[in-house]
């Protein structure tokens, strides 16, 4: 039974150590590690040190500013109340500029604390990449982890800086705040006619899920043979043992087919980069190349026709002239 | 704590969050083609309510409408001379029971001189009784012979339940920081979503532009805005709830913009759309400097009609019972314009 647990149930905890030794041109690791029953739980039980350096504190920096800006923006937005802050906390937010400003830069609170909250956000986000990207290497990793962070990056990127700048409006970008951006996602698909006739934002679709059928089947599949050693994934890439054999096979008698105890993580890794990667081509088609969406589906054959329920209706505008 | 404790604590927890949403089951109906997700959503628990609202008080019996006009019998009848002194006392004990059923004669009357014109409820009433009729005679298009009535938007109460007024300028102090756009507020207008929060001013009093999709498959100069497309969305949130309808009750929502396949309620709302605006514009604004400061709204603007003033939550008002039939004093004349020339207004 114990290999059917959600929770990890051996706890295998040895002295707590700091890690490799660090090359040079590093900063020292920050904080004493120690063990935490808790933690184990859901992980490992050691909890530090962590690594900060230059490029770590600068992006904590540069966020915190990002974070500190959007969180005065809405208070004032609330007359410095904080009760109606806390209260009101999903539904305020710091809004980009009108439209009409486009691509100039506004005064401080008709969309200047926006450009700047963007700026140091899309730095700290960077900075961040940065930041993977020389652990990886310090550790002599491969920089797949960076490369997929990069794919979320390029999503945030054409959402708030190409696009804007594409459509000559930083006005089209997205508000930071929590349910206004969700607003701001509806009334995307409503301005450029439904966006679920994209043929990007399917495929983005499909990766989203296909990420999480994916992210199902293997960590099932690693629990079930975990009996037989089957969390030892990457050793058994090169030998296969009775874990390997049985989770292949079992996948082979389902479906016919079955992924490597290799291959299922570039599986995953792919269906996962792609969904932001394919999600970014789609946003920034999105009113540049295409203005209806429903429009160019209905032109390329992909809307369907449905048959007629109702009278035929007629848009009264075109009857009498009148503005719409 | 052990685990029992824990899985009863989180199902608790489970629990109050549930109690944010609405009971099911709920029924639906569709009235589209299937598949297509045209399908109305009704609660059998709030539509009984609703129907409790909706029943329409019983009329006085009808009076011959011979014998001497009002004109003759009453000094200052400027709207309703023509009526026999018959029609005319019935129908003024049917605007007390709609309207000020509680004040009584004496809401809008001097009761020393019921022909003064000294209170501001019988000049506004006056206005409001020939609104009543061009509605009537002219916006056949939206209300068709199923007419409205004082009781349509007022059901007892002399102020209606649902108006509106322009919403006042942010506080802003030093306007350096926190600006909202108009939006980002629980507003009860735009039923507790973010949305911008006085939609009807741009689209119920003025005329800016409600459609913000293109024409086009691909880019041709169409330059509305993301931030415009919020707007009308706030709009047609109000629309909704005010109807108690879902979006597919007029639209089919494969593309919102396109008017093939479309329910035809939708060229109903169209015309209700331009009548709200012809009202507000032509009956209630023109009335700002009769009504006391108490009834202004906090930028000083008369109150105003939008599709709850009417609707209140139903699809059609009073579930589309006609109190009209039994008034038929109230179904003209208009003004005689036709309604091209008033959805041009």
């Amino acid at each position: 039974m114990q290999y059917q647990n959600i929770f990890t149930t051996v706890q295998a905890v040895g002295p707590t150590h700091h890690g490799v030794e660090l090359g040079h041109g590093n900063s020292p690791r920050t904080g004493e590690p120690y063990i935490e029953y808790w933690l184990g739980r859901i992980g490992n039980a050691q909890l530090g040190p962590i690594y900060l350096g230059g490029l770590g504190i600068a992006s904590i920096m540069c966020g915190l500013i990002a974070f500190v800006t959007i969180g005065l923006n809405m208070l004032a937005s609330v007359n410095w109340n904080p009760i109606q802050f806390v209260r009101q906390l999903f539904w305020l937010a710091l809004e980009p500029p009108a439209p009409g400003y486009g691509l100039s830069i506004p005064p401080m609170n008709q969309g200047g604390w926006w450009l700047f909250t963007g700026f140091f956000l899309t730095a700290s986000l960077l900075l961040w990449w940065a930041r993977m990207y020389r652990r990886a290497r310090e550790l002599g990793l491969g920089t797949h982890i960076p490369w997929a962070f990069a794919a979320a990056i390029w999503l945030y990127l054409v959402l708030g800086l190409f696009r804007p700048i594409l459509m000559g409006s930083w006005g089209e970008a997205v508000p930071f705040g929590i349910f206004p951006h969700l607003d701001w996602t509806a009334a995307f698909s409503l301005r450029y006619g439904n966006l679920f006739y994209n043929p990007f934002h399917a495929l983005s679709i499909a990766f989203l899920y296909g990420s999480t059928l994916l992210f199902a089947m293997h960590g099932a599949t690693i629990l079930a043979v975990g009996r037989y050693g089957g969390e030892r994934e990457i050793e058994q890439i090169v030998d296969r043992g009775t874990a390997s054999e049985r989770a292949a096979l079992f996948w082979r008698w389902t479906m016919g087919f079955n992924a490597t105890m290799e291959s299922i993580h570039r599986w995953a890794w792919w269906f996962a980069v792609l969904c932001p990667l394919v999600g970014g081509i789609g946003i920034l088609l999105t009113g540049t190349v295409v203005d209806n969406w429903y429009l160019w589906a209905v032109k390329h054959g992909v809307a369907p026709p449905y048959p007629t329920v109702f009278p035929e209706v007629v848009d009264p505008a075109t009857l009498s002239g009148v503005k719409p | 704590m052990k685990t029992s404790q824990l899985l009863l604590s989180a199902g608790l927890a489970l629990l109050v969050l549930l109690t944010g949403c609405e009971r099911p089951p709920t029924d639906t109906v569709q009235h589209g083609f299937r598949g297509t997700g045209m399908v109305q959503v009704y609660n059998p628990r709030t539509m009984e309510l609703k129907e409790e609202e909706n029943i329409v008080p019983p009329s006085l019996p009808a009076l011959p409408g011979d014998g001497p006009k009002a004109a003759q019998v009453y000094k200052n009848v400027k709207v309703l001379g023509n009526l026999s002194v018959n029609e005319f006392t019935r129908l003024m004990l049917s605007m007390t029971s709609w309207v000020a059923p509680n004040e009584g004669c004496a809401y809008c009357h001097n009761p020393a001189n019921f022909a003064e014109d000294v209170k501001y409820t019988k000049v506004v009433a006056r206005r409001m009784i020939e609104m009543t009729r061009h509605i009537n005679a002219d916006w056949k298009v939206h209300v068709a012979e199923t007419g409205v009535t004082c009781y349509t938007c007022h059901r007892g109460n002399p102020v209606p339940n649902n108006i509106w007024h322009k919403e006042p300028e942010q506080a802003k102090g030093a306007d350096f920081i926190g600006d909202r756009a108009g939006q980002n507020l629980a507003a009860n207008s735009v039923v507790g979503t973010s949305l911008p929060s006085d939609p009807f001013t741009p689209f119920l009093l003025g005329d800016q532009d409600i459609r913000v999709n293109g024409t086009t498959a691909l880019p041709n100069g169409n330059r509305h805005s993301i931030k415009q497309a919020e707007w009308t969305y706030g709009l047609m949130t109000h629309m909704s709830s005010a109807l108690g309808v879902n979006c597919t009750y007029c639209h089919n929502t494969q593309s919102f913009s396109n008017w093939n396949g479309n329910p035809p309620q939708r060229s109903t709302a169209w015309y209700g759309i331009r009548m709200a605006r012809d009202l507000n514009k032509d009956y209630m604004e023109p009335l700002t400097s009769v009504f006391p400061e108490h009834r202004l709204g906090p930028t000083g603007d008369a109150p105003k009609a939008n599709c709850a003033t009417c609707h209140q939550g139903a699809y059609k008002p009073l579930f589309g019972q006609s109190m009209l039939k039994d008034h038929p004093q109230l179904a003209g004349p208009g003004t005689g314009l036709d309604k091209t020339t008033l959805a041009k207004k």
